[in-house]
């Protein structure tokens, strides 16, 4: 065929996919509940970890704030592409949404590409907002370190979304509000997100820095603490991403 | 020249763990025209429609949806293609007004959201949320969406549940309207008059398959074009009732003390069944003769039995 591929009736696929963005993070952003775990939850953490002394935690011989920012801008991230994710996607999978969106000119593929594009939205707000605060209460990120830990975040939030959608397209809406949380806090403890690896007790160490919580915990750490991209959390990260993407598009039930 | 069909389906199978629910169906829907797949709960209409939407893989046989392939040419066909599901897939935290527009930033040139909001009377809700919504605000919100990116066909899957009489002719209304432009609407039910005050062609689905179709009027109309319903005492002896009514009369004891004669019922025929009860000593509480409703020929093609 020589015409040109234009659908009369569908929106530019631009215009569809920012529509969905826009959407998505609207969703989370307007939602109490989601607004708990993915902004306000890591901003308590961090303001408890630096500003209540009961924790008595070897910080390197860094300020609780550069040790402790990396790693909850790390849950942040978690929160949002994986706990927020799974939960908002599995119960508009049992009403529905996913059905009839799909049968719009958004099309699955549309609908996947809003989803991540929403996170990442909503990992902005969140960045910006425990950011802030932690600058408020003293951290004072190089620039380089800024531009790495975008880098870990983003590669983070693709295996965490990845690992949100195949959660949220096998199983029962309830189920996936139940693991969501346990494996956020399972992740969160025994992955050294918030605490190096190192420190975990024999051979969690070792566990840890196959997770993904615990790769994109090293990695935000030795991005701000010493500006650098560890080459074992990519590769981590970019693994569990390829695994859990290729599980969640063979598995995914849409009714 | 006549209308290439909008929808085509030949030999339609869906097996769901092994056991069809879709065994066999074959449907033609023409332009301008409202097609109604009828059929008691589990018919298979729903998954019928689904695999007609690209939600769902046939098994065997072949869908045409405007000439396409619904799955393999989806990207194609989702702009010409309203869908109103039964579940209504509506994201419940939104407010109503916001659902609509975003799905109408879907399409190139959508309807006017004003104008179809006052149509289908989504105004005095718009600003509340979808979780809040009534059943029939919800299917009138579901609908409206189907057709916001002004489709070639659109697909309703029992687009009258739950509504009031009012949603309903608000929602028959601008069906009709679709289908004065020129759309192909399909929808399924189970409500008889739907069915008759809407449809140019019924399709009758039980077990998986198609039972009959035709227009209403071609439907209800055939041999025995008359029904002479009865109430009386119950237990009464059908058979020899039918023996006196005579002509070939057969008389059934549908539900308990309500009967039904079948056959070609005359004026002699009422004489003689009035005769027979005086006989027998019974009063009849009622006594009717009509045309066939497609309420009985549905249940004489589907049973009466409850599933």
């Amino acid at each position: 065929m020589t015409t040109p591929p234009t659908r009369a009736g569908a929106a530019p696929r631009w215009r569809r996919v920012l529509a969905q963005t826009d959407f998505e993070a609207r969703a989370i952003l307007r939602n109490g509940e989601q607004l708990l775990v993915t902004i306000i939850v890591p901003v308590m953490v961090l303001i408890g970890l630096t500003q209540v002394d009961v924790l008595d935690i070897d910080t390197d011989g860094m300020s609780a704030i550069d040790f402790f920012t990396p790693g909850v801008l790390a849950l942040a991230v978690m929160t949002s592409s994986f706990t927020s994710q799974a939960i908002a996607s599995a119960f508009d999978r049992r009403n529905g949404v996913l059905r009839l969106l799909s049968t719009t000119p958004l099309g699955r593929g549309g609908l996947l590409a809003g989803k991540i594009a929403g996170v990442l939205v909503v990992g902005a707000v969140q960045v910006l907002v425990i950011g802030v605060t932690a600058v408020i209460l003293g951290w004072r990120p190089d620039a380089v370190g800024v531009v790495l830990a975008v880098v870990a975040m983003v590669l983070g939030a693709a295996a965490f979304t990845s690992l949100a959608l195949l959660v949220a397209g096998t199983l029962r809406a309830e189920a996936v509000l139940a693991v969501a949380n346990l494996a956020l806090l399972l992740l969160a403890l025994a992955g050294g997100v918030l605490v190096p690896a190192s420190r975990l007790p024999g051979p969690m160490e070792h566990v840890a820095l196959l997770l993904p919580s615990g790769a994109l915990g090293e990695a935000m750490r030795q991005a701000f603490q010493h500006g650098s991209l560890p080459a074992w959390s990519v590769v981590v990260l970019v693994g569990w991403t390829a695994a859990l993407g290729w599980g969640a598009s063979r598995l995914f039930r849409w009714h | 020249m006549p209308d290439s069909p909008a929808l085509e389906i030949t030999g339609l199978v869906k097996r769901y763990g092994g056991r069809p629910v879709v065994d066999g169906l074959d449907l033609v829907a023409l332009p301008g025209q409202v097609t109604a797949v009828l059929g008691p709960n589990g018919a298979g209409k729903t998954t019928t429609i689904e695999c007609c939407e690209g939600l769902r893989e046939a098994d065997a046989g072949t869908v045409r949806v405007l000439g396409h392939d619904p799955v393999a040419d989806a990207a194609t066909l989702r702009p010409r293609v309203g869908v109103m599901l039964q579940d209504g897939g509506l994201p419940t935290g939104i407010r109503a007004q916001d659902m609509l527009a975003h799905v109408a930033k879907m399409y190139a040139a959508p309807r006017d959201l004003g104008e179809l909001s006052e149509r289908l009377g989504l105004g005095s809700f718009g600003r509340t949320t979808v979780r809040r919504l009534s059943g029939g605000q919800r299917q009138r919100l579901a609908l409206a969406a189907a057709v916001v990116g002004r489709p070639e066909l659109v697909f309703l899957d029992e687009p009258s549940a739950g509504m009031d009489p009012q949603s309903r002719h608000a929602v028959w209304a601008l069906v009709r309207e679709l289908r004065d432009e020129g759309v192909a609407v399909v929808l399924t039910t189970h409500l008889m008059d739907e069915a008759e005050d809407l449809a140019d062609h019924v399709v009758i689905v039980d077990q998986g398959r198609v039972i009959a179709q035709g227009s209403v009027r071609e439907l209800v109309s055939g041999a025995d074009d008359q029904t002479l319903r009865l109430d009386a005492t119950p237990g009464l002896d059908a058979a020899a009732l039918s023996e006196a009514l005579g002509d070939g009369l057969v008389v059934t004891e549908q539900a308990a003390g309500s009967y039904v004669v079948v056959g070609t019922v005359g004026p002699a025929t009422v004489a003689a069944l009035t005769g027979w009860l005086a006989a027998h000593d019974v009063l009849a509480t009622r006594i009717t003769v009509g045309r066939r409703t497609l309420e009985d020929v549905f249940l004489d093609l589907t049973g009466r039995e409850l599933r």
